[in-house]
């Protein structure tokens, strides 16, 4: 097995490219990103017609069974163009959570609707005090006559605004840190007692602060008090496929910034032939091509034990995070004056760099964890 | 850590600034200063003439042009005890910038004309100098002046132009000898940004806000009164400036006031139950950033007691940006780091500023900051341009 896609999801990407480059260039996006255009469900139709949100689903329920490493060709295609649907939100995060922990009734309704592009899902998760530890859950589930009810608050939301469910990490039993008495409840976006303090984010993608006050729960994904570890498998999914989505955002600021060296001059010639430009761009590139290994490791481990495909997918953030970040500032560097400004696509491309690390743990995070995996792994000779 | 190497008489006149800040500085304009990386001119003015009202209206300037007269560690001791305060930052413009070339190379007409009016803060300057095919490349500019009677008529255009759409004046780089090659043939103008011809185009910058300009110049007609010093030798004005815009732009104290901040975040934000600060991954992380900025504060110290930055020398100053603008960097990405992800909601304040929705207090104007901030190796010489002038100075060639 070779350490890359293989022929069927070069393919897909190829088509997925071709029709971004075509519909969706940074002009399309810029009016999507100051609401000039609706992007939600515009295009969030066409990813459903296009089989592209059923891709990874599995075949027993209307998806094409294409599992993390094809969500991962598409988030890194989404991430070279910017993309501000909810993909990760809703195929990664919704449907895996569903699929982990939901009841088979629940991922015969749910899953066909999401490929189908009719159920736009948000995970709400971090909490104002949680900073990215995903036990330290605050917001209560309680349990009453007719179910359960939510009462908390949810920080920094992805995609909450145009989502139908929030899927809610919340506490049904123990105490604030504890990895037991954690379940995940679903939330219709505009039920009674839910209120979101909308915004866009910095990479312009729509985000929300949202508050429970006694929300009564749609439904919950199985136990109420087991579900970390189910949460824990899924968010090392997502995280492989946030590597790639970075992936996608470095490869395309690598290119800008390749093609703008080879057009600015001055001092009469290309910045192209300025030696120091031309060796911090090998850097860049280098950054990109390990980033992309230890994203695709992650993405071929998704569906193997635990602890291994935690490792990779942890491992993989780390480096995305912080290769992502240098690569961002150095994109603008090297763009001068012209990188500062809002016009252009690349200083949105190092906004989207940094909403990548920052999501679901950053580097330092994940460091952090990877240092406690590995930490118990060697022996005294 | 650094006044044990000060003068007593010093350490007197810091005390005495700090109390001039504790009672003049209106809290209001602190906060505004924290929030608006973008400071409305009106703040800016507020401050200044509370400043003009006290004598320290032109803080770096000789006392005979309306200037405070201090010494080089005064006028560093005032502005340390600015960034610490939150101080709105001046409009360097004038100050810093065309005033002294005003004042060194200008004559009596214009130094009468152009000098009160800075120092008492009631006309703007921005500055003229990059153009489209000009940045790094100083030199390459391409506007033009003709000479038409008593007037010069400009053609071409300007970019990056900070805060054109807030000034009264403009000094400007153009070409009148368009034989002469590249610095010879360049004159330095001062352009009343009322003149017919002039269209001001806004940039908005990566954080949202609007500070930076295009100018335009469709046939403006200069009064030849308006030409410092002489024709075709304004480069040696324009490298003069360079050096004072250098000297200014170091920022040390106002990246010890983002430090002061960041630990104020770090102790409000959690990690598992306990302060961030407290957190030893990230201590360590905070401890790094404080030997960099101890070491730029110190290095600061050192070139200033030496004088170091007086004179033509450039390369305290090239030094100082380089690595002023590395560190302030550093501690503008820690504050991010240390945010965690109430970091990501950012939008409009409505009023020219951007906010981080839900984020504590103190995060006030961080993210905005970081973001603004990510021009600071490129603006007044990029870092890889000065590396060349300190490699030239290392090499001799």
């Amino acid at each position: 097995m070779r350490l890359e896609f293989n022929e069927d999801q070069r393919a897909l990407q190829g088509s997925v490219q071709a029709w971004l480059g075509k519909e969706y260039p940074h002009a399309v996006w810029r009016e999507v990103a100051l609401g000039q255009r609706a992007g939600s469900p515009t295009f969030w139709n066409t990813f459903a017609q296009m089989g592209w949100l059923a891709a990874s689903l599995p075949v027993a329920h209307g998806g094409l069974g294409g599992g993390t490493a094809d969500a991962a060709v598409l988030a890194e295609c989404f991430g070279a163009a910017l993309v501000l649907e909810p993909f990760v939100s809703t195929v990664v995060l919704g449907a895996g959570l569903i699929q982990a922990s939901g009841s088979t009734e629940q991922q015969d309704e749910s899953l066909p609707q999401i490929g189908e592009g009719k159920l736009r899902i948000a995970f709400a998760q971090a909490e104002a005090n949680s900073r990215f530890a995903l036990n330290d859950v605050q917001t209560r589930a309680e349990r009453s006559a007719g179910g359960w009810t939510i009462t908390g608050e949810k920080i920094a939301v992805w995609d909450a605004p145009d989502a139908h469910w929030l899927i809610v990490l919340a506490r049904s039993a123990g105490s604030r840190f504890d990895s037991d008495g954690l379940g995940l409840f679903v939330v219709p976006r505009n039920a009674a007692s839910v209120s979101m303090q909308r915004f866009a984010m910095i990479d312009k993608r729509p985000g929300a602060h949202v508050k429970f006050d006694a929300a009564p729960a749609l439904a919950v994904l199985g136990d109420p008090g087991g579900a970390l570890p189910a949460v824990q498998r899924v968010v090392a999914q997502a995280l492989a496929v946030l590597a790639h989505e970075a992936c996608g955002a470095m490869q395309a600021a690598i290119s800008q910034t390749v093609t703008y060296l080879q057009q600015r001059k001055q001092f009469g010639q290309p910045l192209a032939d300025f030696q120091v430009l031309r060796h911090r761009t090998v850097d860049m590139r280098v950054q990109l091509e390990c980033s992309r290994s230890l994203a695709l490791h992650a993405a071929f481990c998704a569906a193997e034990d635990g602890a291994a495909a935690d490792r990779a997918a942890t491992a993989a953030k780390v480096q995305v995070g912080r290769a992502g970040r240098w690569i961002g500032h150095q994109a603008i560097q090297l763009h001068g004056g012209m990188g500062m400004t809002d016009e252009l696509a690349i200083g949105h491309v190092m906004k989207r760099l940094l909403m990548l690390d920052t999501f679901l743990g950053n580097a330092d995070h994940h460091q952090q964890r990877l240092a406690r995996i590995t930490a118990t792994q060697a022996t005294p000779s | 850590m650094i006044d044990a190497y000060l003068s007593p008489s010093d350490c007197a006149f810091r005390q005495e600034v700090k109390a001039f800040m504790r009672e003049h500085l209106p809290p209001r304009l602190a906060r505004q200063q924290r929030s608006h990386s973008h400071l409305p001119k009106e703040d800016v003015v507020a401050w200044h003439q509370i400043l003009h009202r006290h004598g320290w209206g032109a803080p770096s300037w000789p006392k005979e042009y309306g200037g405070t007269g201090w010494t080089p560690v005064q006028r560093f001791i005032f502005e340390d005890e600015c960034a610490l305060a939150d101080a709105p930052l001046l409009s360097m413009f004038g100050i810093n910038m065309v005033g002294p070339v005003i004042y060194t190379f200008g004559t009596e007409t214009q130094k009468q004309r152009f000098l009160p009016p800075i120092v008492g803060m009631t006309e703007h300057w921005c500055q003229g100098y990059s153009e489209p095919g000009a940045g790094s490349d100083l030199a390459g500019l391409r506007t033009r002046a003709e000479l038409d009677g008593d007037h010069y008529v400009v053609n071409g255009s300007k970019i990056w132009t900070s805060d054109a759409h807030k000034a009264d004046w403009m000094f400007c780089l153009v070409r009148t000898d368009p034989q002469a090659k590249q610095q010879k043939g360049i004159s330095f103008l001062l352009i009343d940004m009322k003149t017919p011809g002039i269209t001001v185009r806004p940039i908005i910058s990566i954080d949202g806000g609007h500070t930076l300009n295009e100018v335009f110049f469709d046939g403006v007609r200069v009064p030849c009164a308006n030409l410092v010093g002489e024709e075709n030798k304004g480069w040696t004005y324009a490298k003069f400036l360079l050096g004072h815009e250098r000297s200014a732009t170091p920022e040390v104290s106002r990246t010890k006031r983002r430090m002061v901040l960041l630990r104020e975040l770090a102790a409000t934000m959690q990690v598992n139950g306990q302060p961030l600060a407290e957190d030893p991954h990230f201590a360590l992380r905070l401890a790094g950033a404080q030997v960099e900025l101890d070491a730029l504060e110190l290095t600061n110290l050192r070139l200033l007691l030496d004088d170091a930055y007086e004179g033509d020398g450039m390369a305290a100053a090239s030094m100082m940006k380089l690595r002023g603008s590395e560190v302030m960097q550093l501690v503008t990405e820690l504050t991010l780091d240390a945010m965690g992800p109430g970091v990501m909601p950012y939008e409009p304040a409505g009023d020219g500023s951007s906010q981080t929705p839900g984020a504590p207090d103190c995060t006030l104007g961080r993210v905005e900051d970081y973001f603004l901030r990510r021009a600071a190796t490129i603006y007044a010489g990029s870092s890889e341009t000065q590396r060349n002038i300190l490699a030239k100075l290392i090499f001799g060639t």
